[in-house]
């Protein structure tokens, strides 16, 4: 939970523009991206997201080093995934 | 024979490991607490501790914000999910924290209707979806997860949401370090940031530990490199008699946070006069409480909260092990008794806790142990 999980951001939502669709290891979700306002990402920026919500905007290199600290965190990391597949933000 | 997974970079930490060798000074010990259970898995994954000189110690500090909910605020939850037409949402790691009266899994085993949701949005969305239901979000975390909660709550405000509330349990990591800082049973002699929560308060709120209490503090990312990186900067700092508040994080973490982030904080919620927590006990102006201008919200005062207090089993010692007194292994019931399939404390039961974290990586501990053991034999 205190840990963010890289993803790529691949599609916006003029009508919500809170909400983007993002790219965390194959699994597409809606995530909210409200707290990132003052620099809003764009269709192939990486994000952190923590529980729904993109938290800080990171670069390629670092959404690689940050997904291969959750591979190697195993259990918990799929546990994560499981629960983000689970989620229906909207 | 290594028992630890090597990681790619591991030429790189035996440099840096020679660099910190280099700067410890004959016969003086070092004290470095990692804040952040994150660091304390990668510490552990990757055996960090081994390429470190025997002088510099690496101490657990509290940064696990299930670990650190006190049992009597998970049968207080109970009692909230037990009341009519209720549905209890919360993340997937509260769920087999062990209450006085047993987990959530427990409860639900006897009527309620607790769900793990991945993000607050989603217990939003059940409350939508459940209109005769009253909604509670037992809302836990450091400052990673309290803003989405704010943002939440704003969202259902705007909404006209009127069947969603909160049963807000946000931490704050400042007065957790300044408890420990002030606790006589340890003495640090400078702090491995933590690197998420520093995304959203930044580094500032960390320079009173520099300022006032004379100790560096750099802000880490989770990579082994990074860690070695860190301590290797506090060390610096230690060498030159510097306390500073250094980032080395920067990459991802901004000098001063993510201002929308504290400011829906801000909006919605406030800091409680004090809070419980495990092991340290009540700390003042630790947690956040929701802010009178969303009342309409506040599961603790739309239901009556029995402020239940149990104090923790006798054998566990997580307390200790949250403050940096114990390693894991030090407690009497690690992995006999207390075990990540059957936990007595919840430093076992989070992926974030150090006890799991030794469970799962501890290995050469284990051995390290053993082999005193022998020696000693």
């Amino acid at each position: 939970m205190c840990l963010g999980i890289p993803g790529e951001v691949i599609e916006l939502h003029p009508d919500q523009p809170d909400l983007a669709k993002v790219d965390v290891s194959g699994v597409r979700r809606m995530i909210n991206i409200g707290l990132l306002s003052d620099d809003p990402p764009v269709p192939g920026d990486w994000v952190l997201i923590h529980v729904g919500f993109a938290l800080s905007k990171i670069d390629e290199h670092e959404a690689a080093a940050a997904m291969s600290f959750l591979e190697g965190i195993g259990q918990a990391y799929e546990d994560e995934i499981a629960a983000l597949k689970e989620s229906l933000i909207d | 024979m290594r028992f630890v997974d090597e990681f790619r970079d591991a030429d790189k930490a035996h440099a840096l490991a020679a660099k910190i060798a280099a700067l410890c000074e004959p016969g003086r010990k070092y004290k470095l607490m990692e804040v952040c259970g994150g660091h304390t898995h990668t510490i552990y994954k990757h055996g960090l501790e081994d390429y470190l000189p025997e002088s510099v110690q690496l101490v657990h500090g509290p940064g696990c914000p299930v670990c650190v909910i006190p049992m009597g605020r998970v049968d207080d939850a109970i009692h909230l999910a037990s009341q009519p037409d209720v549905i209890m949402t919360s993340f997937g790691d509260m769920m087999r924290v062990p209450g006085g009266n047993g987990s959530f899994f427990d409860a639900n085993a006897e009527g309620t209707n607790i769900r793990m949701v991945y993000s607050p949005l989603d217990s939003l969305k059940i409350a939508r979806q459940n209109p005769d239901k009253r909604v509670v979000f037992m809302a836990i975390g450091f400052e990673t997860t309290a803003p989405s909660t704010a943002m939440t709550m704003i969202r259902a405000a705007k909404e006209g949401l009127t069947n969603f509330s909160v049963f807000a349990n946000h931490v704050t990591i400042i007065p957790a370090i300044k408890a420990i800082l002030d606790s006589p049973d340890l003495r640090l002699d400078g702090f491995i940031g933590p690197g998420h929560v520093s995304t959203v308060i930044g580094c500032r709120p960390y320079e009173f530990i520099a300022r006032e209490y004379g100790k560096p503090v750099v802000v880490a990312g989770f990579e082994p490199l990074d860690i070695l990186q860190s301590i290797y900067m506090l060390m610096v700092q230690l060498s030159q008699g510097r306390s500073e508040v250094e980032n080395q994080y920067s990459r991802v973490v901004p000098w001063d946070g993510n201002p929308v982030a504290l400011k829906v904080i801000g909006e919605t919620m406030e800091l409680r006069p004090y809070f419980e927590w495990r092991g340290l006990g009540f700390i003042s102006h630790s947690a956040l409480k929701v802010r009178e201008k969303y009342a309409a919200m506040d599961a603790e005062l739309l239901f009556q909260v029995p402020g239940v207090r149990v104090a923790d089993p006798k054998a566990c010692q997580c307390g200790e092990v949250l403050k940096g007194v114990l390693k894991p292994w030090e407690c009497k019931v690690f992995g006999t008794a207390c075990t990540p399939e059957t936990p007595i404390g919840t430093c076992m039961v989070s992926p974030e806790g150090a006890c799991a974290a030794y469970y799962n990586y501890g290995r050469m501990n284990r051995n390290r142990v053993a082999e005193a053991q022998v020696t000693n034999a």
